[in-house]
Order: structure tokens, then sequence, then C-alpha cells
């Protein structure tokens, strides 16, 4: 319900709205939305009530809707994630964002030893855990908490 | 990327592992045949590891292969900017198979991802190195005439050691059971644990060396406590004995028991255990040239128990 009336506040015609980010993900969640790179108007709030995670975030995008593989992606540093798809100021899709199986290019490996941080190449993680996330490095093997990652 | 490369023991399934053994087998008994003649094999070694290419190279010359390549990466294009992908594309061009060993972790998954050529890793900084696994493996069963339901005990340096972590897991298919000796800074790795946790493997963890667990073993496998692990010298100092081997512990020990060790040992294993017949690690570096001329035949898709090339692309 929380929700549904923060919705009517931004007063979304189209677009997308991420919610139930917990506060210390959502910056890095705004990155990997690429945000900055729009043109179009983008509302986040930071350190909002939430009655399941204490403090929140919420990224709200007028007039985009982003492809599924974008939005899962999140599901690495904010796996409680919801997005609503808003077409005419309504929700018209509400999910969860899930994590895919590998992560490709968005997450920099924590080992200085690792290729992928001494060649131009991309990334590549394998999820290896689920609650908590845990992702593996595909080249060196190093794990690291999803929380942990730290994103390009 | 080629099908036939080895970047990681865990690319091997028990079929591929006792196949390879099998094969190290056969060299052992027949190391010299022309099997790889017209076959060119670059030995890469962007950092200097003697005992590895002298190997690689010997197993290749023994089946009548030629080798080209470096030893120190400072005498070529990486050391004027050159990426790894592009020596690794460079080279694709003139030869059969590659062997290589790079100071960065994942270097061999990543040069397997950019050539067609058969990739071989012959050590990733302290990620993988598989052929020192196969020689273990194959050691291991040459010395016990089975896999199966052994008692391996692992001393010394079970944090950062990459040879006993490769080993554990290419155990896994035989059900053993497995000791870990060491101090608490250098146990086996959580994430190790749990892979036997999830694969009903059967450890202790101790960091008593004691007299009741060198008489259960069928193997011990020693490594090198280094001292550039430790943060505090004196703790290094207080450790370094603790876990070293001398010939009085073995008086009870069992008629099969071997003592293995990836070499190069510094005072873990004392001179006294040399003379012992069951000290094994000098034997055990010699089953490094047959466990990588099987190796290299499995990567150029030549089967020297039929002779003739398997269905290789």
């Amino acid at each position: 319900m929380t929700g549904k009336k923060e919705l009517a506040v931004a007063a979304l015609r189209n677009g997308t709205v991420i919610d139930h980010i917990p506060s210390s993900a959502l910056f890095k969640a705004v990155r990997i939305l690429g945000i900055e790179n729009l043109d179009t108007s983008v509302t986040i709030g930071y350190n909002l009530e939430s009655g399941k995670l204490g403090r929140k975030g919420i990224i709200k995008v007028a007039d985009v809707e982003f492809d599924e593989a974008t939005l899962n992606r999140i599901a690495l540093i904010a796996p409680t994630a919801v997005v609503n798809i808003i077409r005419d100021f309504n929700v018209v899709e509400k999910r969860q964002v899930a994590l895919p199986d590998t992560i490709v290019g968005i997450v920099k490996c924590a080992n200085p030893k690792c290729i992928t941080n001494n060649e131009p190449m991309l990334t590549r993680f394998v999820v290896v855990g689920h609650d908590p996330v845990a992702i593996r490095c595909h080249y060196c093997n190093h794990t690291v908490a999803g929380k942990d990652a730290e994103v390009l | 990327m080629n099908k036939y490369s080895l970047v990681s023991i865990a690319d091997l399934n028990k079929d591929e592992l006792l196949a390879l053994l099998e094969r190290a087998r056969y060299f052992e008994e027949h190391p010299n045949q022309k099997i790889l003649d017209g076959k060119v094999v670059a030995t890469l070694f962007f950092e200097p590891s003697t005992r590895t290419r002298l190997s690689f190279e010997t197993a290749v010359n023994r089946l009548g292969g030629r080798v080209i390549g470096f030893y120190d990466a400072s005498t070529t294009s990486s050391s004027k900017g050159e990426t790894l992908h592009d020596t690794i594309k460079m080279v694709s061009n003139y030869v059969d198979l590659i062997v290589m060993r790079h100071y960065l972790e994942g270097a061999a998954r990543w040069a397997s991802e950019v050539t067609d050529i058969p990739v071989v890793n012959a050590g990733d900084g302290a990620n993988q190195h598989p052929s020192q696994t196969m020689l273990d493996l194959y050691s291991i069963y040459k010395t016990q005439g089975r896999l199966n339901d052994l008692t391996i005990t692992m001393v010394g340096d079970l944090k950062y050691g990459r040879t006993v972590h490769s080993l554990l897991m290419a155990m896994s298919y035989f059900n053993p059971t497995f000791n870990f000796v060491a101090c608490k800074e250098l146990q086996m790795p959580e994430e190790y644990l749990k892979f036997c946790d999830e694969h009903g493997i059967k450890y202790t963890i101790t960091t008593d060396f004691s007299p009741e667990i060198i008489n259960a073993s069928d193997i011990i496998y020693m490594t090198r406590v280094q001292r550039e692990r430790f943060t505090d010298i004196m703790e290094y100092e207080r450790v370094k004995n603790l876990y070293t081997l001398r010939n009085d512990m073995l008086a009870n020990s069992r008629d099969n028991l071997r003592i293995l060790h990836p070499l190069p040992r510094v005072n873990e294993i004392a001179y006294d255990v040399d003379d012992n017949p069951k000290a094994y690690y000098f034997d055990q570096a010699r089953n490094g040239l047959y466990a990588r001329q099987a190796i290299i035949c499995r990567a150029l898709g030549i089967d020297p128990l039929n002779n003739k090339p398997s269905n290789a692309q």
C-alpha cells in the first residue's frame, strides 16, 4: 500500500519505479542503470522510511522502460528491489528483481592480481549463492558477497 | 575456445581424470615415441618456473614434437605493453598447442577464450595448476594401487596452498577421508570445507600433527609454510617447526604410507626422511613428466592408446 501512495505523489504517467532498494545500495543501483546518461526526468528518494527495510531508496524514471536484463543486474546489490512498470498512471507490471546466473561487465573483481584488472576485457561473475548473494569471478575464482561488489 | 583446453582441474570429470591417469601410466612404460611428429607446442612463461617448463618441454620432446616459446616475459612484446589477448592471438597463428604460465590469476582462462588453439594452464598466480594436480593424483594412484577410500593428511599451509585445494577437489570423486593439519592462521578455507560437506567427504581439522593422525594416514601431503604469509614474525617462528616431519615420527606409520610434497621444500621435511622408503616426493616430481605427456596428448586430441587422432576439431 505504501508503494501505491508514493507512486501517486510522483504522478508518473509512464515509466519505471524501482522501490524497496536498501539505502546503502541506492547509488550503486543508480550507476548500474546508467541514470546519469538519461535525459528524461528522474526522481531519486534516499533514506525514506520503510516498514520492511527501515530506510529505503526509490528510483522513479519517467518515459523509460528498462529491459529485464538491465533491471535484474540490480538484484546483485538489492535483491529486495521491486520493479513497477507504469503506463498511463497505472501499474501494469510489478515484480521482484531476479538475479541472473552470470553477471557480465558490471562488477569489478576485488582481486588486484586478477587478469580482468590488468587487461582491457569484460569481467564475468558466476552467482554462487542467493541468500546472501555471493558471486565468484569466472577468471580468478575470487568470491565476494553481493553487497560488497564494486560496481564498475 | 577449444574444448580440449585444460585450465582448471575442475574442467575434468571423473572419467576424464581416470582416462588421463591410464594414459600417464602408459607413458611411464613408453615415454619415448613419435606421436607428436609435426606438432609445434608453444611454452609461454610470463613468469619463470624452471621445473614446470622443463617438465612440459621434456614431455613434448620425448613425444617427437617441437617447442617454441619464452621464459622471460621481459624480452617479449608484453614488456612493450602488448595485451595477453594480442600475444595469444599472434602465437595461435604458429602453433598447435599453447602451454602457459602467468603471474596473473585467470590469465589462462582468458587466453583459452581468445583462441581456438587448445591452452594448457601451467599455473596462473595463486589460482590453478592442473598438471600439478594430475601428477599428484597419479602419484597417489601409483603408490596405493587405487584412489578410492584413502585417508589423506594435508599439512602446513592449507590456506594459500593451491595444490592442496586442487587435490581436494580432484579427490572428491573417490570417497577420501581428509585430515587438515595446520595452525589456525593457515587452516583450510571455509569454501573448501563447505565443498567437502556438500560432497559428503569426511574430514577432521586439527592444529596437532599427532602420531594418531600420522599412523592412520595412507598419504601425507606436506606443504611449505611461507614466512611472507605471516604479519607476526614471532608467530611464524613458533609455527614453522610444529609442522616439520621427521623420520622418527614415521616409526609406527602404515606400510603403504607415502609422503608427498609439491617441492621445493625448505624445512618442513627433515633430511633424515629422504632415505625412508615412504618418502616419495622426488619420484612424485618424475611422475609430472608422464602426467604432462598425457595432458598434452589430450589437448591435441591424440589418444596414445589408439595412436591416431580422436575426433578433435
